[in-house]
């Protein structure tokens, strides 16, 4: 009863056309509710897809897992199918591209942070850098087939696994400048200034003290980027990793597989035997990164306790 | 000497020493390193521009680039070839829009619970564990779409539904985006003043009143340009169309019917032997040269949004 004279009392008095005041707070703590449950449902939705897509894949992929699976070469039965050459492909991929991207990447980072002075060509390469975050992978794989494999083929060796690493390298490179560069933000200025008031160089108090201080937060982004090149597929299969390989890489220069490449092989392929394979290959894909990022937590959390 | 002078440096490190002439010369050596670091971001987007540029002009010197922006029929490797970029923008377009529609409103709604009703502790456990599904590769969710979505759907909602489609393609795309609307959105959300959420409060209104009447409103440009980047990323996201949408190149709004995007015809043509030069090989540069124009803009635009909020308050 005293709510509903409220709300006409104040319906009356409420001005032409604007909101209404309504007081009517039974309907609107109902609608309060609901809301709350909305959002939380809403939260919701990305976990249990989350939880249903790896609880499909194990149940798809793990009877099929086995160790003749990781050390067969690929073939055209499905059961003797195996992933050998391909884990081995995506590992030299792995190692290459830490080996170009990490030193490059902490090295911009430390130039733009400590180094250059605030100008226009500065403003130019942070913008440049953002943006590069933002280009589709695959657009990447475009400029990896153009230079390294076309115009620099004597030197890559064509569709090698040299090719593929600068390619993927240039893929992560804006993520790891970000994160080191938030990495060296954190450090107060106090450390830089003690360290010039001892006499030191700038060199000397970055190589001391600032990036022993941002190693832990670069670890950790530099980590998680290289697990995201483990996963991609599109500019691997534009730079021409192969789907069919019948020997273990080993150097840079020759042809390659690499698991996200022969999981999309095997996807393609009609033979339901071929689906399980590639449901055995994304366990295995999932088992590396889920290890790659293991290993970024756990240097985080040690290197946070010691700090 | 000099040499001599870098023992001694190492032998006795931390003691300080005066060798100037030898240090100044290391500090300009090492900038200048770290420099030419910095500028392989600039040199690779040189390298993007220039090989698109370069190469998508070899195709307009076969092509004619009014078909390529009018002609409704893309059949590039056919003896009859065509040449209509419309026909998988358009795809590209569906696929898109459907992942938007699945990613806009969950991922609003997520990042309003996230800032305004989860415990602080319960954010620092949700937020990491939205951002794995951001790092699941994307060839795993092309299969999950095709091995799973599909039959799933085939089997309750839509039995008309073709094995390739752009439906199950686009709704995992759009769970594959939720964490970067969500996780852009809620930086907006949470950068509102508290002020605004408390004067809300005061006149009476409930906690979803404020919520969707004052701060989501006061945020509107942070989500904007969250949208816009999840929108960029759909564009290009290539291995689940390439896995789950099919790669017939056909005009429709259909989504129970297969279509083929941008992304998915360069990875089509990568993945046969098309020789080096020939007109097929140049056609996937002229595509990702539109591909990296359309994204370019809208991540732009986003940045500008961004930039927007971040002055506001």
């Amino acid at each position: 009863m005293a709510t509903k004279s409220g709300t006409q009392t104040t319906r009356k008095g409420g001005p032409e056309g604007g909101p209404v005041f309504e007081s009517s707070t039974s309907m609107r703590h109902a609608l309060d509710w609901v809301f709350a449950v909305l959002v939380f449902a809403a939260t919701m939705v990305g976990l249990v897809v989350l939880v249903v897509l790896l609880v499909d894949i194990a149940r798809d992929g793990l009877p099929r897992l086995s160790w003749d699976f990781l050390t067969s070469f690929a073939s055209v039965f499905p059961e003797s199918s195996g992933i050998y050459p391909a884990l081995l492909g995506s590992l030299w991929l792995l190692a290459l591209t830490a080996i170009i991207s990490v030193p490059l990447g902490i090295g911009a980072a430390i130039y733009l942070e400590e180094y250059a002075p605030d100008n226009w060509l500065t403003r130019l390469i942070e913008v440049n850098i953002s943006n590069l975050a933002g280009v589709p992978s695959i657009i990447y794989g475009l400029l990896g087939l153009g230079i390294f494999v076309n115009l620099l083929g004597d030197i890559t060796g064509g569709q090698s696994i040299l090719s593929g690493a600068l390619t993927l390298s240039l893929l992560i490179l804006p993520v790891i400048i970000i994160a080191t560069r938030e990495a060296l933000r954190t450090i107060p200025g106090a450390v830089r200034e003690g360290g010039y008031a001892l006499g030191a160089t700038r060199w000397e108090v970055i190589k001391s003290h600032l990036l022993p201080m941002a190693l832990p937060g670069a670890l950790t982004g530099t980590i998680l980027a290289l697990s995201r090149a483990i996963g991609e597929t599109a500019p691997l299969i534009v730079v021409g990793a192969a789907t069919y390989i019948t020997f273990a890489p080993d150097s840079p220069l020759t042809a390659y597989s690499a698991l996200p490449i022969q999981i999309y092989s095997w996807v393609s392929q009609p033979q339901p035997g071929f689906q399980t394979a590639a449901a055995a290959g994304i366990v295995v894909l999932m088992a590396v990164l889920l290890l790659t990022n293991s290993i970024a937590i756990w240097l985080r959390n040690r290197y946070q306790r010691r700090a | 000497m000099a040499v001599d002078a870098e023992h001694t440096q190492s032998s006795e490190a931390g003691l300080w020493h005066r060798d100037s002439r030898s240090r100044h010369f290391r500090e300009r050596a090492v900038k200048i390193v770290l420099a030419a670091c910095a500028y392989a971001s600039v040199l690779t987007t040189f390298g993007i521009v220039f090989v698109l540029i370069f190469e998508t002009m070899a195709f307009f010197r076969e092509v004619s680039i009014v078909e390529f922006f009018t002609s409704t029929r893309w059949a590039a490797s056919f003896a009859n070839p065509s040449f209509g970029i419309i026909v998988l923008a358009a795809g590209t377009l569906l696929t898109t829009a459907i992942a938007i529609a699945v990613a806009l409103p969950v991922g609003l709604l997520a990042a309003i619970f996230l800032s305004e009703y989860a415990s602080p502790r319960l954010r620092r456990w949700l937020k990491p564990a939205l951002e794995i599904l951001a790092g699941v590769p994307t060839i795993v969710y092309g299969y999950f779409a095709l091995t799973f979505v599909t039959p799933l759907l085939r089997a309750t909602i839509f039995p008309e539904m073709a094995i390739f489609n752009a439906l199950s393609a686009g709704l995992v795309m759009g769970v594959m985006i939720i964490p970067t609307i969500a996780s852009v959105s809620e930086d907006a959300i949470y950068a509102v003043p508290r002020s605004l959420r408390e004067g809300a409060y005061a006149l009476g209104a409930t906690k979803r009143e404020t919520a969707t009447r004052v701060v989501v409103p006061a945020a509107l440009s942070g989500i904007v340009a969250a949208t816009i980047l999840g929108i960029s990323r759909a564009i290009g996201e290539t291995m689940i169309v390439a896995v789950a949408a099919g790669n017939l190149a056909q005009l429709t709004a259909n989504p129970l019917q297969p279509v083929q995007t941008m992304t998915a015809f360069i990875v089509q043509v990568a993945s046969g032997d098309t020789a080096t030069g020939t007109t097929v090989y140049n056609t996937i540069f002229a595509v990702g040269s539109t591909l990296f124009v359309m994204t370019l803009i809208l991540n732009i635009i986003s940045y500008m949004f961004v930039r927007r909020f971040r002055e506001a308050y």
